[in-house]
């Protein structure tokens, strides 16, 4: 699913202001019916993210906290069963699960003698039956669960998902023969950086209309869609360095990319959207 | 000069004193006034000290060295050392001092063997590479008869010797020599009548130069242009000897001489070179190959040997020499000296009581030859150690140098293990980052996580940066230090920790200077080659024949030539490049350009200008000067290389060299202007340096002639055929039968292919290294395997605290350590088994049994000696640093996830995938829960069939798992429980008709017996059932009305049954819900399910499902009751 920048910015234009719960992906998978849904609700994804970046310090102050407290206060006293927390969330457009942390902190900064520590706070968010306040379990559960961008079952379905892809393009290069050792494998060799994959013998990648290839020493599993953001950030933090360690490598984006991003092929970072068939192998058989 | 040289002999001045003097350095305040009052009296002399010192120790070497290639070079040999005024008559003062010398006697004495005499200011290079021949003479350019340029290691006899004033008197006195009559002023007064060297007389013109040797090394690849203009007679030996050995007799040879020497008196108004001596000595080239045993314990006057050793490598270290390498040659062939020529008896002996002055010969048997060597050698060591690893290796085997000075020799031994540069390595391929390599890089190289950390950001930036570069330095207006300043400063200011430092400086060499230094590398050469075309270009109008036959004619071509502006203004670049600090780019190409003038060049005021700025850096390349700014080691050998190259070229007169102080002081360069320039950056590194520099080479040759025992003869050295080894080796008995083995092992590879032993020695180091690499992974990971079981043990027994980890750590260590012993014999084992196969696999099928056999041993006991010393000195601190990390990866990874650690059963062999992933069942689980939790749409539900079908689906998933990670799989067993609550409580919204909203009993019960299923059989993570009897999760039944218990009933009970929870623990559970305030009827509701599920009999399964069917609506009625 590679788009042009210009496919990309329709889609993220449509994106603004869209509340994340499931509803809005249902819009969303409408109205690009020939999109696939990985890549749009990655898309929509790293989009309400950057959109919770920017916004995120507002509904930090202090005043902001204290005045969806009380807003929150006031809605459960007069009912506590209606979705108080998750509609004061979508209203002041915020992430219902992000909303939720902040009500509870504030919560137990009432209830509790100590300053609630970050840990009991995440704790508590994903088991809400640990909350001390019924009513406030029910309404942060039901934040999480009907957020699709935040909170501890995203992240975990994210982490699934990147999880899923990597033992996939292990399986991928089990089937091509092609011998690599593996993170763990690198870490325990105490590697500093280290991709998914270093390949053990490099592999040469043919790129299509064209007869040179691309020599691959190492290959990085993405189980997202490579936008802008996301991708510049990953090279900073990963590609680059593993450039600067291994040499040229290659970058799956299992859920596609932008295609202008695949820009440094000849400095040694190649962008993929699935495993590519065109390798070539170092020949052992003497001609 | 010889009072000196005595008086440092004597003690009576200290030799730092003496060089600082003739450094012509200031005068230090440390000086012991009467020593600097005692020099400042010979100060008019000082520069004719070095030119002394080197003759009088080729002089004073001239018995031991007759065979052997000859030294190459000398200082201008006028002065020879030996004062008194070619013809002048004795001076005052001079007798004393006469008899410091060696008597004429003993010199005449050697004469037969002994280097035969030559024009004493020709320099030569030393070896036989004979790579360009300059001038017209080209290559094959002969050699006067009175220059035998090889000969020039010994001392020439110079017509001024003081000792036979006889002969110089003999010639007439010629007025227009200077030599003879200098410029007033110009001979000190009071003098020794020491003959000052740079009265030398600029170079010989066209005649000795035509049939002078070509400068036959320490010369890049010629360009030949001019034939031989006079075929010669006497070069007859590539060497440059000159003289076939016994073609020709000394009085031939002399008679030859002298005729030259008179025949460039009537040519030239220019005085002449000092003319050979009558008698002096002439090299014999009946090689003895035998040498001579050499014990330290039979020096002579060690101290005086000492002194003038440190003299020497003073003079060395300050740049007074005009070529460093011409002197490390003379010092090699001192050491492989291979016996001294018998003297008369009467030389032999020592005068009585004069051991410490000069008039004993300084070196009076090969001991004292090989003992003044090692001893200059030891001084010498930082430049010993950047020459190539054959050279390196072939000094560290010396067995005199081990057998003078086991410490130097350690030290050449580590040196040329350290050394990785080798010269014929081919450049590594460009555009590559410097790969990540664990055994260097990883954490365990560094002293902290924080400077592993540290080092790993660095290098990310710095790969940043120069990437930015990369694409920035090109655009106009963009600036460095604005786009990267900061940066850098901030990558550099977080060099702290010492190792840090070594990291990142392999880091920076190999990435900038495998890159940069190549293109300085390739832009250097060019630069030569261009230089050297330019430089034959623009001097070829002026060659000719040479010299201008008078003096006359000599002035109307310099005054000619002084108004024809240089074609390029070589010396406007020189001034740029010294200013800008890149003398290291300039000065190779300019020395190239100057090597192809043509002999006015130099006495014209330009040219000589240039020369004097060359010579002052030349000084002021001072090796051992190592401070920030200061030009890098190699960078300045490879200048100092280039230069002791271009002041031995014939055009170049030789007393440029020695130059009166005063116009040294011209020399100011403002370097300000550029603090950092080419010259403070590594750009040169071995390779190149051999490459501009090949007759570097020749001292590996001579080295290796000594090994062969070949005497270096005509030929060259490493052409020699190579001797029956035996022949060599025999000089020095082996005192042990390791020492014979290895004797007989070299012997055995002299006589093979030089491949075989390449071959062998290949094998030795990587068997041996993959030894201990095979050792660390089989007995060390082992011992680690057993120290982590050990540790297991010692937490149970000590609880999970486990006690000081630091105290754990040596008790495992005082276990374990002890059997690193085994490694040995492994290792041994190891390069037994692996030795072979690999020799014989590299070596040809055709190899002779025998031969095979050999080469297969001896790879099996080098290997093994490499591995078995590297593992008896490191693997008990191998082993230390493993358990080490052991136990520290035990201990952090106590505790959490206990059940994680379990085995994990996977899928079957058979299993081909195809369940669905684990997020798209979370993804759709959680959706399933967002409808039941709300808000929904009136139209959203799900169908009980799709409930069932997901239920299967994470059924197939957890048992294919192929895709599955434990996190995952911990959210899928939570989100199935919450999943089961909702259905107790019949909470999830299902499609169809309004009235139809709610599941069938029937299908709530299928679902839940199917999760109890999945709990039961197929999560491996624990399963937190716990929380269905949670207050928010019981809750939700508060909400339905009518309540129904009937489910939740059910689903404890299979619990139960299916031992997925204790009775105890389901009725702590309902018994902690009391504690929740509840509305009042639910919690009379709750305590009735309380109770009856405390009344359900502890009965057996069958029993409690007949009362089941019995009452299947219990739950209801009690609810309802």
């Amino acid at each position: 699913m590679i788009l042009t920048k210009a496919q990309y910015d329709e889609i993220a234009q449509c994106l603004v202001s869209v509340p994340p719960t499931r509803q809005s992906l249902r819009k969303l998978k409408q109205r690009f019916p020939s999109q696939s849904q990985a890549t749009l609700l990655s898309i929509f994804s790293q989009e309400y993210q950057k959109h919770i970046k920017r916004t995120h310090a507002k509904h930090h102050t202090s005043e902001a906290i204290e005045s969806y407290y009380q807003r929150y206060l006031n809605g459960v006293g007069e009912n506590g069963a209606a979705p108080v927390l998750l509609e004061l969330a979508n209203e002041v457009d915020y992430a219902p699960s992000l909303m939720a942390r902040i009500i509870l902190e504030r919560f137990l900064q009432e209830h509790e003698e100590a300053p609630p520590s970050k840990s009991v706070i995440n704790s508590m968010l994903r088991d809400p039956s640990q909350i001390p306040d019924g009513v406030l379990a029910n309404q942060v559960y039901q934040c999480i669960v009907n957020d699709c961008c935040y909170g501890p079952l995203v992240d975990c379905i994210k982490h699934a998902i990147g999880h899923e892809h990597e033992v996939l393009l292990r399986d991928l290069l089990l089937e091509k023969n092609l011998s690599f050792l593996d993170e763990d494998q690198l870490r325990a060799r105490g590697y500093d950086k280290t991709p998914d994959f270093i390949l053990q013998v490099p592999v040469v990648m043919l790129c299509s209309l064209a007869v040179e290839g691309h020599i691959i020493h190492w290959i990085e599993s993405k189980a997202s869609f490579g936008d802008e953001c996301s991708h510049h950030a990953y090279l900073h933090d990963q590609f680059w360095s593993y450039w600067n360690r291994f040499g040229p490598g290659l970058v799956i984006y299992w859920y596609g990319f932008i295609q202008e991003l695949d820009c440094n092929r000849e400095r040694g970072i190649l962008l993929h959207a699935c495993f590519p068939t065109d390798i070539v192998t170092l020949c052992h058989s003497v001609a | 000069m010889a009072a000196v040289l005595e008086s440092l002999l004597r003690e009576e001045l200290s030799v730092a004193v003496a060089v600082r003097w003739i450094a012509r350095s200031a005068q230090s305040s440390e000086d012991d006034p009467r020593e600097a009052a005692a020099l400042s009296s010979l100060r008019p002399l000082r520069k004719e000290f070095v030119p002394f010192l080197l003759n009088f120790l080729r002089e004073q070497s001239s018995r031991v060295l007759p065979q052997g290639p000859p030294t190459p070079a000398k200082a201008p040999g006028s002065s020879t050392g030996l004062p008194g005024r070619s013809g002048g008559p004795p001076r005052g003062g001079r007798g004393a001092r006469n008899q410091l010398f060696p008597p004429i006697e003993a010199s005449s004495a050697t004469a037969a063997d002994a280097p035969s005499a030559r024009r004493g200011g020709r320099r030569r290079g030393p070896g036989p590479a004979r790579e360009r021949g300059r001038g017209p003479g080209g290559l094959e350019e002969g050699v006067s008869g009175e220059c035998l340029p090889w000969a020039g290691g010994r001392r020439p006899r110079s017509s001024g010797s003081p000792s036979s004033p006889s002969l110089a008197r003999s010639d007439p006195p010629n007025l227009s020599n200077l030599e003879e009559f200098p410029p007033v002023g110009s001979v000190p007064p009071g003098s020794a009548g020491t003959k000052p060297s740079r009265r030398i007389n600029p170079t010989p013109v066209s005649e000795e130069r035509s049939l002078s040797k070509p400068k036959t090394c320490f010369t890049s690849p010629p360009i030949s242009c001019v034939p031989s203009s006079q075929p010669s007679v006497l070069d007859t030996s590539p060497w440059g000897h000159g003289i076939p050995s016994g073609c020709r007799s000394l009085q031939e040879e002399r008679e030859m001489l002298r005729k030259e020497r008179s025949k460039q008196l009537q040519q030239s108004p220019t005085p002449a070179c000092p003319t050979l001596e009558p008698g002096s000595p002439h090299p014999s080239r009946t090689g003895h190959l035998t040498a001579e045993p050499a014990d330290p314990t039979r020096v002579s006057s060690r101290h005086r040997l000492e002194l003038v050793a440190l003299v020497y490598s003073s003079c060395i270290a300050e740049n007074l020499v005009p070529n460093l390498f011409l002197e490390l040659f003379f010092v090699l062939q001192l050491l492989t000296a291979r016996r001294m020529v018998a003297a008369k008896d009467s030389d032999l002996e020592p005068t009585p009581g004069a051991v410490d002055s000069l008039e004993s010969p300084l070196f009076q048997s090969v001991h004292d030859c090989v003992f003044f060597a090692v001893q200059v050698l030891e001084h010498q060591f930082h430049v010993l150690s950047h020459l190539d690893k054959g050279t390196l290796k072939l000094l560290a085997e010396n067995e005199r140098l081990l057998c003078f000075s086991p410490a130097l020799q350690g030290r050449l031994r580590a040196a040329y293990e350290g050394s990785v540069a080798k010269v014929s390595l081919a450049m590594p391929p460009s555009a590559q980052a410097v790969s990540f390599q664990p055994e260097t890089d990883n954490r365990a190289n560094f002293s902290s996580d924080r400077a592993f950390h540290t080092f790993k950001k660095q290098r990310d930036v710095f790969y940043e940066v120069l990437r930015e570069w990369e694409d920035r330095h090109e655009e106009p207006g963009w600036d460095f230090e604005k786009g990267l300043g900061s940066r850098i400063r901030a990558m550099m200011g977080q060099l702290s920790a010492a190792c840090s430092h070594s990291h990142f400086v392999r880091l920076f060499q190999k990435q900038l200077l495998q890159g940069e230094r190549r293109q300085f590398a390739v832009v250097l050469l060019s630069l030569r080659l261009l230089a050297k075309f330019l430089g034959f270009v623009a001097f070829l109008p002026y060659r000719g024949p040479e010299p201008p036959p008078t003096r006359e004619l000599q002035d109307s071509i310099l005054s000619l030539r002084s108004q024809v502006p240089p074609v390029l203004d070589v010396r406007a670049l020189l001034q740029q490049g010294l200013r800008a600090r890149r003398a290291v780019l300039t000065v190779p190409w300019l020395v190239e350009f100057l090597s192809l003038a043509d002999h006015i060049v130099p006495m014209l005021d330009y040219y000589r200008s240039i020369f004097t700025l060359l010579l002052h850096l030349h000084r002021s390349l001072v090796l051992s000067k190592e401070s920030e700014g200061e030009m890098c080691f190699l960078n300045k050998l490879l200048l100092l290389a280039v230069l002791g190259w271009l002041f031995q070229i014939p055009t170049v007169p030789e007393d440029l060299f020695f130059l009166e102080e005063g116009q040294l002081d011209v020399f100011e360069v403002d370097t300000v202007a550029s603090e950092h320039g080419l010259d403070s950056m590594p750009v040169v590194d071995q390779q190149l340096l051999y490459t501009c520099c090949p007759y570097i080479g020749e001292l590996r040759k001579l080295l290796a002639s000594w090994v062969s025992g070949s005497s270096g003869r005509s030929g060259g050295l490493v052409r020699k055929i190579t001797p029956t080894t035996t022949t060599g080796l025999g000089a020095q008995p082996p005192q042990t039968t390791q020492g014979l083995q290895a004797q007989l092992a070299q012997a055995f590879f002299h006589n093979q292919p030089p491949s075989l032993r390449r071959t062998v020695e290949f094998v030795a180091e990587r068997i041996g290294s993959n030894c201990v690499k095979h050792i660390k992974a089989t007995l060390v990971a082992e011992l680690v395997r057993q120290a982590e079981s050990l540790l297991q043990e010692q937490l149970v027994t000590q609880g999970q605290e486990g006690g000081d980890p630091a105290q754990l750590l040596e008790i495992l260590c005082s276990q374990l350590c002890p059997h690193g012993a085994q490694a040995l014999t492994q290792g041994r084992e190891f390069c037994q088994k692996k030795s072979p196969g690999a020799v014989r696999a590299l070596l040809p099928e055709e190899t002779p049994a025998a031969v095979l056999s050999s080469a297969e041993n001896i790879a099996v006991s080098l290997a093994t000696e490499k591995a078995c010393a590297w593992l008896s000195a490191n693997i008990t601190a191998l082993i230390r640093r493993e358990v080490k990390a052991a136990v520290s990866r035990t201990l952090r990874a106590q505790g959490p996830e206990p059940a994680a650690r379990g085995e994990r059963r996977g899928c079957s062999r058979a299993c081909e995938h195809h369940a669905p992933l684990p997020s798209h069942l979370i993804s759709e689980i959680k959706d399933v829960l967002s409808l039941a939790v709300g808000p929904r749409d009136p139209e959203e539900g799900v169908a009980p069939e799709y409930l069932e079908q997901l239920l299967g689906q994470l059924g197939q998933m957890l048992r294919c798992r192929q895709f599955l990670c434990p996190p995952a799989e911990q959210h899928l067993a939570k989100c199935s429980v919450e999943l089961a609550s909702l259905l107790v409580a019949d909470q999830i919204p299902i499609l169809g008709p309004p009235a139809q909203h709610q599941l069938e009993r029937g299908q709530a019960r299928r679902l839940l017996l199917m999760l109890l299923s999945l709990w039961k059989d197929d999560f491996q993570v624990p399963v937190p059932l716990q929380l269905l009897l949670r207050p928010r999760n019981v809750a939700l039944l508060a909400d339905t009305r009518p309540r129904e218990w009937d489910l939740l009933l059910f689903l404890l009970r299979e619990l139960v049954e299916k031992g997925l929870m204790r009775r105890m623990e389901i009725e702590a559970c309902l018994g902690s819900l009391h504690e929740t305030q509840w509305p009042g009827d639910f919690s009379e509701e709750l305590a009735t399910l309380f109770n009856l599920f405390l009344a359900e009999p502890h009965v057996p399964e069958h029993q409690l499902r007949a009362c089941e069917l019995v009452q299947p609506n219990r739950g209801t009625v009690l609810a309802q009751s």
